[in-house]
Order: structure tokens, then sequence, then C-alpha cells
């Protein structure tokens, strides 16, 4: 192997490794801030001291310095010798990301960059001299060395020993700094790792890193033993443009990996027989083989795809690290709880969530849970709650954000949304609730009054809408002002593994995904036809006292074999295999033919072909080869009329609050005024609808009024009060008057209109505001522009006293 | 798989690499694919049928544990039904859309035409043809029409038969 793939191998190892172990330094140490356990401290240790000596032995010698001296911190720390705050803590977070940084670039450019950390350094400095007294502090340093004899620890001695103390690894810090460019220059540009190493050794002691992997050896035993369950990644040129290199590789259990390695040991075994046979002829032998290769493979082919599958809690690791940091940053108090960290997702699937998922938690964090300040004063804990929780359901990974802070004021949205021109001032006040939430989806969008370091870019969530969009997934996002706000996004599996119950219908297979499963119920003979009752062609069963809507899977999936006739003679033998099912909480009886078993199938996406068919979520391979549709059952029951797509929406909301009135639709009364003016009432409005002669007609002053029901109705002509285009064409002299009933209060007024013309049942819409007096707007209807009667308002300006309280009864 | 990219070649040199075609019958008519993008030919495999789906779709097989959308070629190119005793082969081709398998009657062979006998198809040609013929090699003993693949396996999602 050339001298330069070497070297580039090394490196990408150390990435590797070091990506990973900064991963778990972030978590220990958060975790250690509640509970100093020294054996944390140990692993907190020798992360970076791995990190420190590998860098050293690849001549990376600005990784190795910042690693350096926090290893001198923490190397106090471990020894007790200063007991941990919190602002070490945010240093040696910062460190962790100074290493993370370094190491991105290194993957990118080859080289170490030159981002100047000296005032991390200083800092890490500050935090080892401060309360620790001087001569403690050489002692540690002079026990570093009898201990580890590293040059690196010879450095820091000879330092101590020039006789400033701590104030001496400042300054060598300094110097070495600004060293580094050369020496990284020379790094990149060496081609031989053996002249490279000469190099870095002229600047440092000689005999550098020829000790330190052999003493990481001893002390950090973990990364070496787990190397060779890490898959190597393909060899990639280190500036590719491809995923980086931690993407690239991944861990896999060595459980996991021996059982495929006997897996692969048996198939060696299955094709040797078989080759055997090959010349040697013997049926049942054959046969016997080839069954058993087609159990190993069908083994070996799940097993390889399951170490795809990742627990959600990969990604997760990285969160409780941002929560602190952001809250932190904003003055907050956050307390993160997660749940359902083992919910298994495809690696391709939980990359790809990775970012949107910490947008979402930085925005919750930010825009969402208030200060300790406000929330004491709304009388809410200090600490706010953010809760991550995964699980699968229908089919479906569905990842919940929930906080509980001070929810989305949807006011505030419709503001911004005007003001950034995402929508027309005219058109904010029709929006629905819902309507209004997605606003925030839209891109530009960004309702932080301030743009914080934290959030509120102007990327957010329409980046993160389209992130999960991409891989397939949807985003739903619920809020109670003052409650919180949760976020629900569902992922397709597209290669997880679910359990699913097998059934059969018209002679195929498929699964259908366990979550959605209720119950299973078995009608045998007579009791079968007579137990399915027919409500107007809709099949109902009655379950404990409850309609369930039936639905035959094979008229669905029109695979239905029109019933030879002598199925209806032997109604004794008939047996109807009902699976209760949940689509979006409704329940609904499945009618199969057969039910097997349930399994764990590996979800397989369909082709382009057939993506647009709603009621198949994927296919699988059953352990004979065979292929089985997966049933949707949220598309299912669409397809069947269970639910559809706008009741659905009511069916989940009626429990909660049916505040989606405005887009819903309601019966509207269609009438004329002035000769042509179309005007409109909600049918609600209207009492009753009357016709009377013109001659009943009396007059009680100024006011017309006829008798109506024992009593006095007053008259009041609409078109006396809406002022039309002018053309007063009301045929005045006609025998009868159309009158519309409005009743409120126990009291009435006859609307006189020209005439009535229809009632339509139509959302209401109003896209057009009105200026004129007694009309609310207009709206589309029936496709004619029709403006809306503001009874209450006409009625009030012509007689005020029909609001006032009845004084005589 | 990628795809060949004549583009940056010379034109001399362009000419002289004719293109290699993996041919296959349907009934009495010779049709080619661009043999690149043919990944592989096998023989008929135990099908799922895929209810709902679109006519021309006959079914799931399983390749070696992917899922691949079979497509009777018969149907798509609307050709009638023809009874026959053998079962139909599969032809496994790498689309952009995924791995797609076109059933077709028989398999020939791979054969390599020179460019000087393509033709484009003839204005008469009717019908779906139109849309999936590119063109016609006029062969010594018979025409072989050249598929569009891209084409062949791109089937709308609303021509599924409610």
């Amino acid at each position: 192997m050339a001298n330069e793939d070497l070297q580039r191998e090394l490196i990408r190892d150390l990435i590797i490794e070091s990506v990973e172990g900064l991963d778990q330094y972030d978590q220990e140490l958060l975790e250690f801030e509640k509970d100093e356990n020294p054996e944390r401290m140990n692993l907190i240790f020798r992360v970076i001291h791995t990190i420190k000596g590998t860098a050293g032995c690849l001549g990376l010698n600005k990784i190795e310095e910042v690693a350096h001296v926090g290893e001198n911190l923490l190397t106090i720390l471990r020894d007790g010798k200063l007991t941990i705050n919190d602002p070490m803590i945010s240093t040696l977070l910062e460190l962790s990301d100074a290493l993370k940084e370094m190491l991105d670039t290194l993957e990118k450019t080859d080289g170490e960059g030159d981002t100047d950390y000296s005032e991390l350094l200083r800092k890490l400095d500050e935090l080892q001299k401060e309360p620790a007294p001087k001569e403690e502090e050489e002692l540690v340093l002079e026990e570093e060395i009898e201990i580890e004899e590293t040059p690196a620890a010879q450095q820091i001695s000879e330092t101590v020993d020039e006789g400033e103390g701590a104030f001496g690894l400042f300054e060598e810090d300094e110097s070495s700094s600004a060293q580094t460019p050369s020496a990284e220059n020379q790094a990149a540009e060496s081609e031989n790792p053996i002249q490279e190493a000469e190099s870095s050794s002229e600047e440092s002691d000689p005999g550098f890193g020829l000790f330190d992997p052999a003493e990481e050896r001893e002390e950090a035993p973990d990364p070496e033993v787990k190397q060779p369950a890490e898959s190597k990644p393909k060899n990639t040129p280190l500036a590719s443009t491809g995923p980086s290199v931690t993407e690239s590789s991944i861990r896999v259990d060595v459980d996991h990996l021996d059982k495929m390695m006997n897996m692969v040991g048996e198939l060696v075994l299955a094709r040797n027989q078989i080759i055997v046979n090959s010349t040697n002829y013997d049926e049942s032998a054959l046969q016997k083989a080839s069954q058993r290769l087609n159990l190993i493979t069908t083994e070996l082919q799940e097993s390889v795809m399951k170490t795809r599958m990742q627990p959600i809690g990969n990604v997760w690791t990285k969160f409780p690290r941002i929560v602190r940091d952001v809250s932190s940053e904003l003055g907050k108090n956050v307390r993160l709880i997660m749940e359902g960290k083992d919910t298994d997702l495809d690696r391709t699937i939980i990359e790809a969530i990775k970012d949107p998922l910490t947008h979402i938690i930085r925005n919750s964090i930010d825009h969402g849970i208030e200060s300790p300040e406000q929330r004491k004063a709304v009388g809410k804990p200090e600490e706010g709650m953010l809760s991550l929780r995964a699980y699968h359901e229908g089919g479906q990974v569905i990842i919940e954000i929930m906080d509980d802070g001070a929810g989305i004021d949807i006011e505030k949205v419709k503001a911004k949304a005007i003001e950034k021109n995402l929508i027309p001032a005219s058109r904010a006040t029709e929006l629905s609730e819902r309507e209004a939430m997605n606003l925030i989806f839209a891109p530009g969008f960004s309702t932080a009054a301030k743009v914080s370091n934290v959030s509120g870019r102007g990327v957010g969530m329409d980046v993160v809408k389209t992130n999960i969009e991409k891989i397939g997934g949807s985003i739903d996002m619920q809020t109670q002002a003052g409650q919180g706000t949760t976020l629900n996004i569902k992922i397709p599996l597209t290669l997880a593994i679910i359990p699913a119950l097998l059934v059969n219908s018209s002679s195929e297979r498929y699964a259908i995904p366990q979550v959605s499963l209720l119950e299973l119920l078995r009608l045998e003979g007579k009791q079968a036809l007579k137990e399915i009752e027919d409500l107007y062609g809709s099949p109902v069963y009655r379950l404990r006292g409850k309609l369930l809507p039936i639905v035959y899977l094979d008229e669905q999936l029109r695979t239905k074999v029109e019933s030879k006739d002598d199925a209806s003679v032997n109604t004794e033998d008939i047996v109807l295999n009902i699976i209760v099912l949940q689509a979006d909480g409704r329940p609904f009886g499945l009618v199969v033919d057969k039910i097997h078993d349930t399994e764990e199938i590996v979800v397989k996406p369909l082709g382009k072909q057939l993506k647009g068919i709603s009621c198949f979520a994927g296919s699988t391979i059953m352990g004979d080869g065979k292929i089985a549709l997966i049933l949707d059952v949220l598309g299912l029951a669409k397809h069947s009329g269970i639910i559809t797509d706008s009741d659905s929406r009511a069916l989940v909301d009626d429990d909660k609050q049916s505040n989606d009135s405005n887009s819903q639709k309601e019966s509207i009364l269609l009438f004329d005024i002035n000769g042509s003016q179309r005007m409109a009432l909600p049918l609600s409005q209207a009492a009753r609808l009357e016709e009377f002669d013109s001659e009943s007609i009396e007059n009680t002053g100024t006011q017309q009024v006829v008798q109506y029901r024992g009593q006095i109705l007053p008259l009041l002509r609409i078109s006396d009060h809406i002022h039309g285009n002018g053309s007063h064409s009301a045929p005045e002299d006609l025998d009868t008057i159309q009158v519309i009933v409005y009743t409120e209060n126990e009291k009435s007024i006859g609307l006189v209109v020209d005439s009535i013309s229809d009632i339509v049942d139509e959302e209401l819409a109003i896209s057009r505001k009105s200026s004129s007096q007694g009309i609310k707007g207009s709206a589309v209807i029936q496709g004619k522009v029709t403006d809306l009667l503001d009874a209450p308002a006409i009625i009030r300006s012509a007689d005020p006293s029909f609001y006032e309280e009845a004084l005589v009864c | 798989m990628k795809k060949r990219s004549f583009a940056n070649l010379s034109p001399t040199f362009r000419m002289s690499t004719a293109t290699q075609y993996c041919t296959f019958y349907l009934g009495d008519l010779f049709f080619g694919i661009d043999v690149l993008q043919v990944q592989e030919v096998i023989l008929y495999q135990d099908m799922t049928c895929v209810p709902l789906s679109s006519p021309v779709v006959s079914g799931l097989i399983n390749l070696r544990g992917e899922t691949v959308t079979a497509i009777d070629l018969r149907k798509r190119l609307e050709l009638p039904e023809q009874d026959r005793n053998e079962p139909q082969k599969n032809v496994i081709i790498s689309a952009d859309g995924g791995t797609i398998s076109l059933q077709v009657d028989e398999i020939g062979d791979v054969i390599e035409p020179s460019e000087e006998l393509l033709e484009g198809p003839p204005e008469t040609l009717k019908g779906i043809a139109r849309d999936l013929v590119t063109g016609v090699y006029k062969l010594e003993n018979q025409l072989m029409l050249v598929l569009d693949t891209e084409k062949t396996v791109e089937i709308d999602a609303s021509t599924i038969a409610y």
C-alpha cells in the first residue's frame, strides 16, 4: 500500500473514532454534571486522551495541541483536585466543538484549518489554575509525567520548569498555535508519512507517537476492540463530496455479526451439499439441501437488512447537549425527556431527520418555552419540559416533539404572514386555525420578533418540512395557547421492520401492520349471515353494542371471484373472519378469507408504477420467497369510504374542539332584492320563510306590520336599507310579499325581499369585504357573486328598539 | 446503472460504435433494447398480483430479495392477447424509477446492427407504438423496433382502473 494511502486510511480511522468518541464525550459530560461518577470522568478523559495520542502520531499538531490542553484540565478533574462547575462544563463542551470542527476540516481539506482556538485554550487554562493552588497543580503535572511518559507531558514539564507556573502553559499554547499553520501545510503537502513524521518530530520531541499508540491500547481498550466490528467504508477518496466518513460507516453489534458469520458458514455448507449433488444425483438429499439453502438465505438476507436498522436513539444522543447549550444561552431552564429510543429506523432515514429534529428542538426552546420568570408568573413550574417520543404506528414511525411552553399565537402568526407578504391581509381573517398554523411552514416565515443566534434565520420550518417530505414523511402541528405545542412527524418505514398480521384474500396473501389492529372476530355458520346487518347497502356488525362498519377486502381490491352457487347452499360452513382495524381513530371491520400468523416483515417500497395505489403501503418478501403486499390501513379506510379526507379531521377534532366551522359547509338562503341583486343569509338566522298578501300589510305609525301567528310582525324592506346599484325596479305592486322571519330573543321581525331563490349547502368564504352598511361582504356562491346580508346591522339601524329588552310583556 | 454517453466522443468514433441491442419477440414483432439498460434476463417467475393497479402491470416478482414490478409488454404495447403454452420471460431493466421487468414472449440474441440500417419510425405508425418506438433497424430478415425503455416503464398512476 502506498504511504499516502496508509496515511489517509489512518486519518479516516481517526475521524471515525474521534467523532464517535466526542459524541460520547458530550453525553457523558452532561451526565457527569448530574452524577459525579469517577468512571464517567475516566471515559471522558480517555476520549480526549485518545484523540490527542492518535492526532500526535499522525502529525496533526493543532488537534493534538487543543486536545492536550483539554486533557490537562480533565486530569485535574479526574484526580478530584477540582470539582466540576458550570463554566467548566461549557468550556469542555466548547473543546469538543473545536475538535469536531477541526476533524471536519481535516476530512474535507486534508488540513486542520486555520481557526484560532487560543481563546478556548486560554479559558481551559484559566479554569485549571483559578481555584487550585499553584503547587498542587505542579504536582499534578508531575504525576502526569510519571504515569504517561508522553512527550506532550514532557512539554508541559518543560514549560512548568520555565518557572511561570500555569502561565507558562498559556504562552506555550500561543506560540505553538502560531507554529501550527506551517506544520499543517507540511502535513497537507507531504506525500510521505515518514517525511511528515520527521518534520513534525523536528518541531517536537523525538519518539513522539511511538509510545502513544501502545499506551493507548492499554488505556483505551474499547475503541480498539470495537474496531473490527466496524464495517469498513468503501475506499472513497477523502475529499469526495459524498457522505462524510462518519456517515458512511456504522457500528454493528458483534453478536449480530457473529450470527451472520454463522449463517454464512451454513450457507457454504449448503452450497457444498448441492455441488456434491450435481455430480452425484440424489433427489431427496438435493431437496433437503435446497430447503436448507432457501432457509439460510432468507435468514441471512433479513439479518443483513437488520444491520441497516438503527435505533433512533443514535440521533437523540446529541440532543441533551443541544438542549443544554440553547437553553443556557437563552437563560431558560429546560428538561428533556426522551421516550422510545429503541425505535428502529433505517439509517438513511435517521440521517435525514437529524437536522430537521435539531431545528425543531431549537425552535421549541427558543420560541416555545418561556423564561423561568414568565413561567412562574403564569403558575407553571420554572423548569420547562420538552419531550421527544418515537414509536411505530400504522406502518409509520411517529416522532412527537412536545413542549409545555406558551404555544403559538395564531394572531401573531397571521400578522407575521401579512407583514412578510405571504398572504394578503384580507385572506387572514378567513383562515382556519389549521390553515394559519400551516403558515409557519411557508418559506420565509419566522415568528421570532428578534433574529436570535439560536433560531429565526428565516430558513426555519419550511426547510424542516421540505426535508421531511423529501423522505416521504409529513409534519403536523397542534398548539394550545399557554399550554404548549406538539409537533407530529410521520415518517414512512421504507425499510423498517414491523410486526404484521398475515391474511389471505382471494388466494393472495396480504400483511396488515399490527399497530392498527384492534381485535380479531370469527363468525361461524348461520350466525355469520345473520349478524352482518345491512344498512342501506353498507354492511355493519354490532360489536358490543356499537355499530362496526364492515369492509370486504376482496371487494375493495376488486379481486372478488364471483361466488360459486354452491357456496350459498351450505350456510353451516360459512366462516367470516373479521379483523377489527383502526384508521384515524375509527374502528372498522375488514373481512378476509383466512387469518394466518403474525410475523416480523421487512417493508419494501413499491415501484413508481404502483405508488398511486393508496391501499398498499409497500410489499414484503415472505419466508417462502413470495411477495406479499402490505395493506395501508388508512388508505384502505379512505378507499372504502370509512373515512374521508374532510371528515377525518372533523372526527379527530370532535374530541377537542371544532373551531374549524369557518371552513365548514353551511346552509345558505339565497334571495334577490332590488330586482336582481343576489343576497345571502345563513339559513340558521332565518326562523321561517313566509308569504303574505300585500293587502294584509297594515301601518302602525311609520312602521309596516302584518299580523302573524297572533302577534304583530314588524316588516323591514331590505331594499330600503341596502344601497344597491340604484335601479329601484322593485315590484311594489305585487299581490304577495316574500318575508324572511328573523327571530332573536323571542322577538321577530320580517325581512321583506323580492323573491327567495334557493337554499344551498356551501362553504361560506367571504372573499371581499364590503364597505356598504348592512352587507358583511361578498362571496361566490353557485358561481355568482353574492352579497352576504348582515341582518343584525340592518335591523339595528332600522329599528333600534329590536335589540332592547322588552319593557312590557 | 450508468448510461453510455456518446456526447463527448468524436463523430467518427461514434459512427463506428454501433449500439448493442438485447432483442426479444412479442408474437412476430422483433424488438430491441439498448443492452446497457438490461440488467439480466430471467425465465418465468412466480408473480404476486397487485389489485387496483394498472392492467399493464402484471404483478410483483421477487428478484433476489428485491421486489420488481413486472410489466406485461404485450398489454403495454396494446398488442392482442395470445394463448401461449410457454410462460413469458422477463427482461429486467434498470430504469430511473427502479428495477422493472418487461415480460416478453421469447428472448433473442444480442446483436450489433450497423447504424446505417437505422431509420425513424414510419409516419404511419399508429397508437401507442408511436410514442414508444424510437426507430427501426432494417435487418436482412426482418425489422427490429427500438423501444424507448424510459417511456415504456412510465405508467401513469391515473391509468389505474377504478
